[in-house]
């Protein structure tokens, strides 16, 4: 491969080092970070059709408060490079990206632990009243999330194709397609994550509805947003909790949510 | 005149507040999380408003104290303290407990409504949409998602700290009024129904195991050895190919024994019933504190064993 693929590569993996912690441009997520690679290496529908899948996985993986989530970017990146560059199998790339996830949240951790010093640096540099260094000290701190990924990356572009292929070919088949059949189950794990920040009893009635319209296979998933919104907005009109002026009557079922789904039912 | 304009924030001013804040996360350290990086959005205004080293000190070291929410949800935060520092930078009396206390105060409510909005609504539903036309070879995948997202992404970030600038100390009010607590729940609404159809969408389950094997008879089956010794014979005629066809179309079987797997058997029961009982155990381990990862490890054996022994495929 020419030097300016193995850049290229190096480059979107910082980018998703970078974006790991930031959370903004989203370059760290598979569907983006996947089919980056796969341009640069010059595989781009392997990395995107690695992407779609990786991205349906990492629906729910998500950083709230203080809790870090199972890792995106060197996941998609590291599985993006070995399938893309060293012609792993898409499956593969899948069943590989799980424990890259761990690693890549265990080096995240490290890091973000790391800052901590860099916080006390700062809080001397802002005793001299110096806007600069605490600037510095900020972006640097962005530099090491981003190497946290480009340095795992070009590690795994520089190890000979042979190896990797012929670690891949010792796994034995069971396994792999073991590992095929789990990848496909564990996208539930995401829903889960998901469902269980968002979920309230009276929510789960639209999960149900969700449920027993996705066997509709003619509605296609712009159909469903429509259905999706239209319900939203029904709900905001008639809740009782966001029409209280409309009457107490409303909000004397209010006590348990459990009755109100019975009621429904 | 000049000195009035000193503490007055322009449009520019707030425009490099803006940029900055998306850097918010880039030091996140686990004792004091976004400090570093809230100075950092901070530090445009914070310039223009003080310039003796002594009031640089203190304004940094005020900003500097601990602070955590939604990255999206600083925006509205910031506004408000850019307010609220230009205030207290043309002589109002504003301590820093004020400051510190309207940050503290808005920024766990605020994270409360981020996290189901753009975590648990915009995010899945679009990359489930743009992973589905990825999945077909789509381009269209990765550049919708991408666009859409940081457009709206933006547009939230500018408008919101343009609202939290405005409103000043009012947006404590507002955004604990009706309007976030609507537009939360009209997301999860939203966001559970979608999930609820990709759940047995997208989850790929499959049990090959053979349940039963039954022979049909034969005049249930439609008679392809007809078929095929007219075509050896060279008198295979369209008629007779049609009425293959309409053989199939009114229900013959076309195997001469019928397998039923267990695939089957659930399917008949309900469509996308072991998605779904996959997922509530899920949510059920999650709530009892069961972490992802343990999660996923187990249904890596699980998939695993069952693909062994042939139960799954």
């Amino acid at each position: 491969m020419d030097i300016i693929s193995i850049v290229l590569v190096v480059f979107v993996a910082f980018l998703a080092g970078m974006e790991g912690i930031l959370d903004q441009f989203q370059f760290h997520q598979p569907i983006v970070a996947c089919t980056l690679i796969g341009l640069a290496t010059g595989n781009p529908t392997q990395g995107l059709l690695l992407g779609g899948t990786l991205q349906l996985i990492a629906l729910g993986w998500m950083n709230i408060g203080a809790a870090v989530a199972p890792d995106a970017a060197l996941a998609s990146v590291a599985s993006a490079i070995l399938v893309t560059y060293h012609g792993a199998g898409v499956s593969e790339g899948i069943a590989l990206a799980i424990p890259l996830a761990i690693a890549g949240q265990v080096l995240t951790i490290f890091v973000r632990t790391l800052t901590v010093a860099i916080a006390h640096a700062a809080d001397r540099k802002a005793t001299e009243g110096s806007f600069r260094a605490v600037e510095f000290y900020h972006i640097g701190a962005l530099m090491i999330q981003g190497l946290r990924i480009a340095i795992p990356a070009a590690i795994i572009l520089a190890v000979s194709p042979e190896l990797v292929t012929n670690a891949l070919n010792a796994i034995p088949g069971w396994l792999t397609g073991g590992l095929a059949v789990a990848g496909g189950m564990i996208v539930a794990v995401g829903y889960a994550m998901v469902i269980n920040m968002m979920a309230t009893p009276k929510l789960w009635l639209f999960f149900a509805l969700g449920f027993a319209l996705s066997a509709i296979g003619e509605l296609n998933l712009i159909a469903m947003g429509i259905i999706g919104v239209v319900l939203a907005l029904l709900y905001l009109q008639f809740a009782p909790e966001f029409n209280q002026g409309g009457g107490g009557g409303g909000n004397s079922s209010g006590g348990d949510p459990l009755d109100d789904i019975l009621n429904d039912y | 005149m000049a000195e009035e304009n000193k503490f007055k924030l322009t449009k520019r001013d707030r425009l490099s507040v803006f940029w900055r804040s998306q850097f918010l996360q880039a030091s996140w350290n686990f004792e004091r999380m976004q400090n570093i990086g809230w100075a950092y959005a901070m530090i445009p205004a914070l310039k223009k408003m003080y310039t003796t080293k002594e009031d640089r000190s203190l304004a940094l070291k005020r900003h500097l104290e601990f602070f955590n929410t939604h990255p999206y949800l600083a925006a509205p935060v910031l506004g408000v303290t850019l307010t609220l520092e230009e205030q207290k930078a043309s002589g109002q009396e504003i301590d820093n407990a004020a400051i510190q206390g309207v940050k503290i105060g808005m920024m766990g409510p605020l994270a409360g409504v981020g996290d189901p909005i753009f975590w648990g609504t915009i995010r899945p539903v679009l990359g489930a949409f743009a992973a589905s036309l990825a999945l077909s070879e789509s381009w269209l995948g990765p550049i919708i998602f991408f666009l859409a997202w940081n457009i709206i992404r933006m547009a939230f970030l500018w408008y919101s700290q343009e609202l939290g600038y405005v409103q000043g100390g009012n947006i404590t009010q507002n955004l604990a009024g009706g309007l976030m607590q609507k537009l939360t729940q009209g997301a999860s609404v939203l966001g559970m129904f979608i999930l609820g159809v990709l759940v047995p969408r997208w989850t790929s389950m499959h049990f090959p195991l053979v349940m039963s094997r039954v022979d049909v008879p034969a005049d249930e089956m439609v008679n392809f050895g007809a078929v095929a010794e007219a075509a050896n014979e060279g008198i295979l005629s369209g008629d007779m190919l049609r009425g293959v066809v309409q053989e199939i179309q009114s229900g013959l079987s076309i195997a001469p024994v019928e397998v039923t797997t267990l695939q089957n058997t659930l399917d008949e029961l309900l469509p996308g019933i072991a998605p779904l009982i996959l997922t509530l155990v899920c949510v059920w381990l999650l709530r009892k504190k069961v972490s992802p990862i343990t999660i996923i490890a187990g249904l890596f054996v699980l998939g695993t064993l069952g693909y062994v022994v042939g139960l799954l495929g």
